[in-house]
């Protein structure tokens, strides 16, 4: 009968409900977007990181990975010693490098990677097989239009420009053998990957036996941390960066995301409250009589004060599943725009859907939404009956 | 109190505050109703009838003196147990019948049922059998706004019936009815208390005034004159709307 009652109160003014059901939505979906925006990056950017298991980033001393120039001297020997540890499963060296192809009309400068093909972590293959030996290359599609060229073909790359002696220290011809999709960088960004060693001779003698970054995967149950600080005391030139202190950075850079999302995020929650407060208070005054006879009748004052919160929580929760589409198809167009920000790397998601937090967010607009509801039904039910009846029955 | 009073009032004031006025509305008022009594309390307006009714439905408090319903002191109840009482020992009957709009006539008779505790299946039973006795049978489905106003008092009156109350109070029950449709709820009400329903009627009606067992007058507060028409009626053992 509860629900009986609920539901009748709900359908006299049909068009208010469906007005109020809607501005919870919309109230629903900022939250569940704001949610989503302060949690999203950093989420996308940890799964980025762990994606190939990769839990240690090692980089030159006192730099993050690609942030400068810098490279690791000796990099076979960095492998090498990586390896005395039985905790090491895996150890993936990366050289970065601007690489210069010419073509008909003009050359095209790219970001070129070395890599150990059996270890990378850097591309995913989409199309073709992998660059195995010097000679070949891996290439995403953005490069293959700025090339106007296709798996299979032959280009000559060039590397270690002197722009002083106006020459490039090497220069071979290499296959395109595949097509990949890499990780860490824009999708308007062109790329191609090579074997390190082949990347090492293109560069020059400055970049010979170097390497950018190393990945390292630590078997599992080893202590991450404790690998770590082994590797920071073995090679004393490195800087070992976890994936966790790394999101620490990230999520350092991205604050003002975070309190942005905040702040609005308890907006949509306060609109939500006062909407379904207002709203509820304002069914509550056009009901005293009603309740009055309720009340003279025998219907508890406890039930009168339920029925009324039921109320606002059917508003809230119908409000809020309707937010919940609303707002996962905001943030996937927003995510749409978000994601051609240049320099990004493609795989990071602003808006990542986690069904706890959008749980939690929506689970606290239905509590509010019922103690928006107490008070004014509260006060609906303990108005003294008699002269209630006497002035207010309808 | 006789062995066979349902309502005794003992002494009973009550006072309200009307801006700077304050206005005695019911003044030392005592007053003894037998189970299977027929009262009909008469008046002019304003002399304080329908807050007796109140103060002996335990929707109000006396300022002073004492109601008993059914043998428990309303005036000494919190809200809890007041309205408990009125749930399941008093059954009221409102000029304007109050009905909820939204529920059928089924649902409302259902309501207090539902409110008291009682399963799905046989509060319908009962709400059924209620319409029924009041003369709505085929009216079940039918919304306040679809019935009449005598149609409508007669669903208020099945609804005060719903739990089977030890007493039931009306206030100017035929107070927004055409004569004819009046005359069918004196009728109704004769008829329910000839099956043993105790009644207490505030009302200007004569009509229904003169269907009652005793006629109580106000004047100013106060009880003026108590006049025995007939003697109250017995108990029918198979009336749906007798005291349960």
């Amino acid at each position: 009968m509860l629900l009986r009652l609920v539901h009748a109160s709900l359908s006299r003014h049909r068009a208010r409900t469906l007005l109020a059901v809607l501005g919870v939505a919309v109230s629903a979906a900022l939250l569940l977007d704001m949610v989503m925006l302060s949690t999203g990056m950093t989420e996308s950017f940890r799964n980025l990181l762990l994606g190939r298991g990769f839990q240690l980033r090692l980089a030159p001393k006192g730099t993050l990975p690609f942030d400068t120039d810098a490279t690791i001297p000796e990099a076979t020997g960095v492998i090498a010693a990586l390896r005395e540890s039985p905790a090491v499963e895996a150890v993936s060296p990366v050289l970065g490098a601007n690489v210069h192809i010419p073509r008909p009309g003009g050359t095209v400068t790219t970001i070129a990677l070395g890599i150990d093909p059996t270890v990378q972590g850097d591309y995913e293959l989409i199309g073709g097989r992998d660059a195995t030996v010097a000679g070949e290359t891996v290439v995403n599609d953005f490069l293959l239009r700025q090339l106007g060229a296709r798996v299979g073909d032959t280009v000559t790359v060039a590397g270690g420009y002197d722009p002083q002696l106006r020459r490039f220290a090497g220069e071979r011809r290499v296959a395109i053998t595949g097509r990949a999709r890499f990780l860490y960088l824009a999708r308007e960004e062109g790329a191609l990957a090579m074997p390190i060693a082949a990347l090492q001779a293109l560069a020059g003698p400055s970049r010979t036996d170097r390497a950018s970054l190393f990945m390292v995967r630590a078997r599992g149950g080893a202590n991450v941390e404790e690998v770590r600080q082994w590797i920071e005391r073995r090679l004393p030139r490195v800087s070992a960066i976890s994936t966790e202190t790394a999101i620490a950075q990230v999520e350092q850079r991205l604050s003002y995301f975070r309190q942005l999302a905040l702040i609005l995020g308890s907006v949509s929650l306060v609109v939500g409250v006062l909407l379904v407060g207002t709203l509820v208070a304002v069914s509550v005054n056009e009901r005293i009589g009603e309740f009055a006879v309720l009340r003279a009748i025998g219907v508890a004052r406890a039930r009168i004060t339920a029925q009324v919160m039921l109320e606002g929580m059917v508003l809230m929760l119908a409000g809020s599943l309707g937010g919940l589409a609303l707002g996962l198809a905001t943030a996937r167009y927003l995510n749409t725009i978000l994601s051609r920000f240049p320099g990004l790397p493609e795989a990071i998601d602003f808006f990542l859907f986690q069904p706890r937090a959008a749980w939690t967010a929506l689970g606290l607009l239905a509590v509010a939404g019922v103690i928006a509801g107490a008070w004014p039904a509260w006060r609906g039910a303990s108005l003294p009956l008699a002269k209630t009846l006497r002035e207010e029955a309808p | 109190m006789s062995g066979n009073a349902v309502l005794r009032l003992s002494g009973v004031e009550r006072d309200f505050t009307m801006g700077a006025d304050r206005v005695r509305a019911v003044r030392d008022v005592s007053l003894e109703i037998e189970r299977g009594d027929y009262v009909a309390i008469v008046g002019p307006s304003g002399c304080g009838k329908s807050t007796l009714l109140n103060l002996l439905g335990a929707i109000d408090r006396p300022d002073a003196g004492q109601v008993f319903i059914d043998g428990r002191d309303a005036s000494a109840l919190g809200d809890r147990e007041a309205t408990k009482l009125r749930l399941t020992r008093i059954g009221f009957v409102f000029q304007r019948f109050h009905l909820l709009a939204a529920l059928t006539a089924r649902e409302n008779v259902e309501l207090p049922m539902a409110e008291a505790g009682m399963k799905a299946a046989e509060r319908a039973k009962r709400a059924r059998e209620l319409l029924d006795y009041v003369g709505l049978s085929g009216r079940e489905r039918h919304r306040p706004p679809q019935l009449s106003g005598g149609e409508q008092q007669r669903v208020a009156i099945a609804r005060a019936l719903a739990n089977g109350p030890a007493i039931m109070l009306a206030d100017e029950p035929t107070g927004e009815l055409d004569a004819r449709t009046g005359a069918g709820i004196t009728a109704l009400f004769a008829r329910l208390n000839d099956d043993g329903t105790t009644l207490v009627v505030v009302t200007h009606d004569e009509e229904l005034a003169g269907a009652a067992r005793r006629v109580v007058h106000m004047r100013d507060g106060r009880v003026v004159r108590d006049e025995r028409l007939r003697a109250p009626a017995g108990a029918s053992a198979s009336s749906p709307a007798r005291d349960r």
